[in-house]
């Protein structure tokens, strides 16, 4: 039997709901061979995540954040403002670390995409950076610390964790609202020793 | 969000042909380009911008993103992000005030998105023009008005402007470019056309909706800027609400070449205070032939601001952009000299 998780509960949760609400069946409403053209809003999306390639049919409009959440139930990239103002969605394309909210599904088929649920085996040890995140306790609500970690590992392998004050710098695109900043950047100091070279 | 119909081009040619609808400068034309998406698709989601149709330009970057050096010209392409451009040797070498402008703005996932071509045609963040729930927005809505004349207009715009729109441009590179002569190499359906930055951005002048002067269909490939001692002796100095990851309430960018302490050539930009890149060659000429020291700088900075036009909630600009002036021309005097390579 499947290991119970808050998250199988929240995810088995919002289906019956949606299952109760949704007369037309989710698969059939995702399979877009029906709507697909140019005058329709769905495209047929093909994205690299984590390693794995996924085949979406999409409403032109959704954003990397919501085909990651909504779809693909990838929901450890978090969505906070969803206006580039708060880093929380950050995930890394082509090994750069970007806002997933401002990112169109359909702009980035193809390009290496890496979230949260990417960084280390799923069985395996931890990145040294959610360890180090864990060590210092450098998080409250933890709603912002996917983003965070995401930002402080590409952080670390762009050279930028050199002093406080480079850190601060450039992770000011983060913001917790918790203000955990003192450990974060405890954390990163941890980590950017342990990191391997990108 | 709305709507819209989604088309990839992948040359310029390509995206030529796929142009039409792009119209000539508009702030809310049918079609846009589609590059880094940080203001397009925020602007989107608050729904000020409705495109039809979007042209997704992601397979121009590989071939339009080098940055060199030609002879006395550095050349940054029009597809480079932020981020390369901040942290490039060349640049570094050649005129910091580049490199600074580029690494104090945005946050570090933004400097990875955005392009330079986008950079420098981002959209004022008038909060007026954010909101469209706000009837009254020239720029929005044409003829509508302008809310932010008797609104909340702190961070509006004191130079440049006339009573149709007072909007801010936010941008920090576009500011060192008018300062410094950068040119602008451009490609459309009828092929390939330069001109100098400064002619990009038009005046409101009672038509705030439309705000550059590129033509249907045109994408800025390149960015060429002229560079020497003067560029090596350049700053760009901002001033913001908070330290880091914040718009300009006030900016400098500063170039000198300086002779036994006079001054043969200055170039001032000043950012967060007008309506489009400033480039004031006011300040430029207090200094020309010049010793410089506390009196002539503080005459410069005068003479910079001598058009400003404030309204109300702004009225402490002025001051703010002269003694950001001051401080980003001392910060350039006190830059070890820069020997002519």
């Amino acid at each position: 039997m499947a290991k119970l998780t808050r998250r199988t509960v929240i995810t088995a949760g919002a289906a019956m709901a949606g299952a109760a609400l949704q007369p037309v069946p989710l698969l059939a409403r995702d399979d877009a061979r029906e709507g697909e053209g140019a005058h329709s809003n769905v495209a047929r999306v093909r994205l690299m995540i984590n390693g794995r390639e996924h085949q979406l049919s999409l409403d032109r409009r959704t954003t990397v954040l919501d085909a990651l959440r909504e779809h693909l139930q990838l929901t450890g990239t978090k969505k906070g403002c969803d206006q580039g103002q708060c880093g929380a969605c950050t995930v890394h394309i082509r090994g750069e670390r970007v806002l997933s909210c401002l990112t169109l599904a359909v702009a980035v088929q193809g390009q290496r995409i890496e979230t949260i649920e990417g960084l280390s085996p799923p069985d395996g040890p931890l990145h040294p950076m959610q360890r180090a995140f864990i060590d210092q306790d450098a998080f409250q609500c933890g709603y912002c610390t996917p983003g965070q970690i995401m930002s402080a590992v590409a952080c670390v392998r762009e050279g930028h964790a050199r002093s406080d004050d480079e850190i601060r710098e450039y992770m000011s695109g983060n913001l917790c609202r918790c203000a955990a900043y003192p450990k974060i950047l405890a954390a990163i100091k941890q980590a950017r020793g342990l990191m391997e070279p990108a | 969000m709305r709507p819209f119909e989604y088309a990839q081009a992948e040359n310029l040619s390509q995206a030529a042909i796929l142009a039409s609808g792009t119209g000539q400068g508009q702030t809310d034309a049918a079609t846009q380009f589609l590059a880094g998406g940080t203001s397009l698709i925020d602007l989107m989601k608050l729904d000020v911008l409705r495109p039809r149709r979007l042209i997704g330009l992601s397979g121009l970057q590989d071939a339009n993103e080098r940055i060199e050096l030609s002879g006395r010209e550095l050349r940054l392409g029009g597809f480079a992000k932020m981020a390369a451009v901040a942290r490039h040797p060349l640049v570094l070498a050649h005129c910091p005030a580049v490199a600074q402008s580029l690494a104090l703005a945005a946050s570090a996932q933004l400097r990875n998105m955005a392009t330079l071509g986008g950079n420098v045609l981002q959209k004022t963040r008038c909060t007026y023009y954010r909101d469209p729930t706000w009837a009254a927005c020239n720029k929005r809505t044409p003829g509508s008005g302008c809310a932010a004349l008797g609104g909340f207009n702190r961070n509006h715009a004191i130079l440049g402007v006339d009573d149709s729109c007072i909007a801010q441009y936010p941008g920090d590179l576009g500011v060192v470019f008018a300062a410094l002569d950068a040119q602008l190499d451009l490609f459309g359906p009828s092929g390939p056309r330069q001109m100098p930055f400064v002619a990009l951005h038009t005046l409101a002048k009672d038509r705030p909706h439309i705000e550059t002067t590129l033509r249907e269909g045109e994408i800025i490939t390149q960015f060429r800027l002229p560079v020497g001692a003067l560029t090596r002796r350049s700053v760009y100095v901002k001033v913001r609400d908070r330290a880091s990851y914040e718009f300009a309430i006030s900016s400098a960018a500063v170039a000198l070449e300086l002779e036994a302490g006079v001054v043969r050539q200055a170039r001032i930009g000043l950012g967060g205070m007008a309506y489009r890149p400033w480039r004031s060659l006011e300040g430029e000429q207090a200094l020309s032939g010049k010793p410089l020291t506390e009196t002539t700088m503080a005459a410069a900075a005068t003479a910079a601001l001598a058009g400003a036009k404030t309204h109300g909630f702004n009225d402490y600009k002025p001051e703010l952009a002269r003694r950001t002036l001051v401080r980003a021309l001392q910060e350039a005097q006190a830059m070890a000299p820069a020997r002519d390579a």
